[in-house]
């Protein structure tokens, strides 16, 4: 079976993000592949180790995006392909779509893995738009898969409960962070990946048209932020005072 | 007039709340009709006409009930092609930015998504979007001819306009090639005693209840109270309680009369989901936690000692 899992790299959700002068999330502190993305690796890699086939990573960022591959290569990943290209800084989630479909398609996979969203972005727009593109049916916000022959199941979580959905491959899955936890890279594994191919592809070799991005931001403001109330130490009272903001609220 | 197009989501018959609130705010930005699919259409288009549909387009077709994503995308996108609304407004929730995504791609066609309002501006469209993790608010114009907009849940209040909608049969029928994803089983999980959504007080834990052992203490005062539980991303990740029980950016959204932030910090992913509360009560043994500056009421004290203490107090108030 051929598994392209699709990977970004997100700064580091651990380290505390910041703006650049024209409001966009800055790219120079720490990046990290997507804590999501991993679970996505994890997930391919399993899938693998139980039908055989081939991992493939695939990508699109700027050059340094490589470290964030390196990472899922060295978990066990087979090898992956990188989309980089300066035009493409910014790029909406149809033009990443449109982007990552056109080099997916290259590989002909039987499965692709998307995270259910992505850490900073988190709209997880691109895998349906993805699954569009590509012609694929979407088995989306999955906590379990299973591939039997060309059929593939998953359990898809939903506000109650889950949903048990199929469909024949080639199709594309998105995974929640309870699929799978996500492994170590071992030394041996972090020493394979240096030597693993990355691909890289220019926007330009992708016939891809650049598209006008879906929207314009004509300003950034400040969140509204509620005023702080009463702070009060535990010391006794604090029950009956909750139960008189519960009365005055008239909840009680 | 610009026409609105409101995507109406159903999930097993049942017309979504977020869909009325969409409505609402429809019915400001021009004239308003909606697309409803799957069985119960008919029984949510009298709804939508007293929000203020002119016209509902309706398909009862259960192929829209059993199969993820394509069938509603080729319903709407024929929608598209006779009507040319201005704006598509959908839900931002998991099975309408399923549709919304295979939508835009098909029309070719950029979204905006998670968008916290929307406002008719120079011609055009112009989205409210929280950003930077809640802290930053972005206003984004709309390029996309029809501009696709997907609103975060809880965002407008339904309210009822008065009107009934005439009825259009939808006459599309589902092509076989877009019945792939199959839902072939629905598995309800503990079923939730108040939903969250439509709770008038909802007590959330976070990681400072110590442990899923710790949760029953919640339940206690959520049952004394008539609330419902929810909890921090933390918690659930850390599997001791389901997903269906998150609030925040990649939970739900509640805008109940009473919250309660029961070892939560105050992340702003969990914040963007109940900061629209109209009071709320934090209780954790950090006096600097996030959630403190936020919070009307803010006990500083150890939740596991707080909460029972609470429930016996709300109990003997009830009787009493
Ligand atoms: C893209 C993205 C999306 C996210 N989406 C969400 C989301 O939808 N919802 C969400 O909640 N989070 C979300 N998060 C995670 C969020 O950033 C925080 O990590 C999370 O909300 C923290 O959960 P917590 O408050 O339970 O845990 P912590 O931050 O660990 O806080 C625990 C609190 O409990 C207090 N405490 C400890 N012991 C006690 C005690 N005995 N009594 C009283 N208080 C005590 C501590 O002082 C502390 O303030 C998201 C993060 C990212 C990056
Ligand atoms: N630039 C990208 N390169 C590779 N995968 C991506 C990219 N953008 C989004 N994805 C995939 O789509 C998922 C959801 O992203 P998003 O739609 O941005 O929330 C991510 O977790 C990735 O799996």
């Amino acid at each position: 079976m051929k598994i392209v899992v699709t990977v970004k790299q997100v700064p580091d959700p651990n380290s505390n993000l910041t703006l650049e002068g024209d409001n966009s999330i800055s790219r120079e502190k720490e990046a990290v592949l997507d804590p999501g993305d991993e679970c996505g690796v994890e997930e391919g890699l399993q899938l693998k180790e139980a039908h055989g086939g081939e991992v493939i990573l695939v990508s699109m960022g700027p050059e340094r995006a490589k470290d964030a591959i390196r990472k899922g290569l060295s978990m066990g990943a087979d090898r992956a392909v990188l989309v980089s290209d300066a035009q493409l800084a910014g790029a909406d989630a149809l033009l990443t779509a449109r982007v990552l479909a056109a080099a997916i398609k290259q590989e002909e996979p039987d499965l692709v893995i998307c995270a259910t969203e992505s850490y900073d972005g988190s709209t997880g727009m691109v895998p349906p738009m993805l699954a569009e593109l590509l012609g694929f049916p979407q088995l989306t916000f999955a906590k379990k898969v299973e591939v039997d022959g060309s059929m593939v199941k998953i359990h898809r979580q939903t506000a109650d409960g889950y949903q048990i959905v199929e469909a024949l491959t080639p199709a594309l899955i998105t995974v929640t962070a309870a699929i799978a936890e996500p492994r170590y890279a071992s030394l041996k594994g972090i020493m394979a990946a240096r030597s693993k191919e990355i691909k890289q592809i220019a926007f330009g070799d992708l016939g891809v048209e650049k598209t006008e991005p879906a929207e314009t931001i004509e300003g950034v403001v400040d969140a509204e932020t509620r005023k702080a109330g009463e702070v009060i130490e535990d010391d006794g009272t604090a029950v009956d005072k909750i139960v008189r903001v519960l009365a005055a609220a008239k909840v009680l | 007039m610009a026409a609105i197009l409101v995507y109406a989501e159903l999930s097993e018959g049942k017309l979504a709340s977020t869909s009325l609130e969409l409505m609402a705010k429809a019915r400001e930005l021009g004239d308003v009709y909606a697309i409803a699919l799957g069985s119960g259409a008919k029984t949510a288009a009298a709804t939508l006409g007293k929000h203020g549909a002119k016209v509902v387009h309706v398909n009862e077709d259960t192929a829209y009930d059993d199969y993820i994503a394509e069938p509603a995308t080729e319903a709407v996108a024929s929608l598209y092609e006779k009507e040319k609304p201005d704006v598509i407004l959908f839900g931002f929730t998991t099975d309408s930015r399923e549709v919304a995504g295979r939508l835009a791609a098909r029309l070719g066609v950029g979204l905006i998504a998670n968008a916290s309002d929307l406002a008719a501006q120079d011609g055009g469209f112009v989205a409210k979007v929280p950003y930077f993790g809640g802290s930053k608010v972005a206003s984004m114009r709309a390029n996309g001819k029809p501009a696709i907009v997907l609103v975060r849940p809880k965002s407008f209040e339904a309210s009822e306009s008065g009107g009934t909608a005439e009825l259009k049969q939808l006459d599309a029928s589902v092509a076989d090639a877009s019945k792939r994803a199959h839902i072939a089983e629905r598995v309800a999980e503990a079923s939730e005693k108040v939903k969250l959504e439509d709770a008038r007080i909802v007590i959330s834990g976070g990681r400072g209840m110590g442990g899923p052992q710790n949760f029953p203490l919640l339940e206690d005062l959520a049952s004394a109270l008539g609330a419902a539980v929810g909890a921090s991303r933390a918690v659930v990740d850390a599997g001791w309680v389901p997903y269906s029980m998150q609030v925040g950016q990649t939970g739900k959204s509640v805008r109940p009369g009473v919250y309660i932030a029961v070892g939560i910090s105050g992340a702003m992913q969990h914040t963007v989901g109940m900061k629209t509360s109209k009071v709320i009560i934090a209780i954790n043994k950090d006096a600097e936690a996030p959630i403190m500056k936020m919070a009307d009421l803010g006990v500083v004290g150890d939740a596991l000692k707080i909460v029972p203490a609470l429930t016996a107090a709300v109990k003997a108030k009830k009787h009493g």
